[in-house]
């Protein structure tokens, strides 16, 4: 049984998920360029770096595409389960990124609030919510 | 809400990965709907009810 694309859920999944994944690697390893580049390839050319970051955000742009597809091949219940997983790691994103912020601003921490502590932050409530997903619904 | 899903199932011999592709969702969804912790929407209440050849009320009571 399958949808109009002719692929069962399976298959569909499985190829969003691969997808998903690609460009998502991309993403990470044109990240990862504009840094490396910057400081080891091209000698912090400005020029070449943007370049690098207008490839990046390129990138970014088709990870979004295909994690907008993954969701959309989910089905309802997986749905419930990245909804609630995203609800949580936002919550607690901006909750503890202002707080965190806060504490850099008025130096009560002795070193800088950067944006990849947030993110790590996120993608472990994230995961969280996923395991609580799972385990609700089990 | 409650289902008979688990019942018809059994009935036809299928097994949860069975009906989960004749309705083109994932076990952990049927397993999920049969145990109650999930109610399906109401297209896939509908799907469930032509796969069956029932009415809806027939597979799910509200409780």
């Amino acid at each position: 049984m399958g949808n109009d694309t002719g692929m069962s859920w399976q298959q569909r999944n499985t190829r969003n998920v691969r997808r998903l994944g690609m460009w998502t690697a991309a993403w990470l390893v044109s990240l990862a360029s504009v840094f490396f580049g910057h400081k080891y390839l091209w000698d912090g050319n400005q020029a070449l770096t943007a370049g690098v970051i207008a490839i990046n955000v390129v990138l970014g742009g088709f990870m979004i595409w295909a994690n907008k597809q993954h969701l959309q091949g989910l089905d309802e219940l997986q749905r419930q389960m990245q909804l609630e997983a995203m609800g949580l790691s936002l919550g607690v994103g901006m909750v503890l990124g202002f707080a965190y912020s806060a504490l850099d601003a008025t130096g009560v921490i002795p070193f800088r609030a950067e944006i990849s502590h947030l993110a790590v932050i996120m993608s472990l409530s994230y995961l969280i919510g996923l395991a609580i997903g799972v385990r609700k619904y089990q | 809400m409650k289902n008979r899903l688990k019942v018809l199932r059994a009935e036809r011999d299928w097994t949860q990965a069975d009906l989960a592709e004749r309705l083109d969702v994932s076990r952990q969804t049927i397993n999920a709907i049969e145990k109650g912790k999930f109610d399906p929407s109401l297209p896939l209440a509908f799907k469930a009810a032509r796969l069956f050849k029932l009415t809806i009320e027939d597979i799910f009571q509200d409780e």
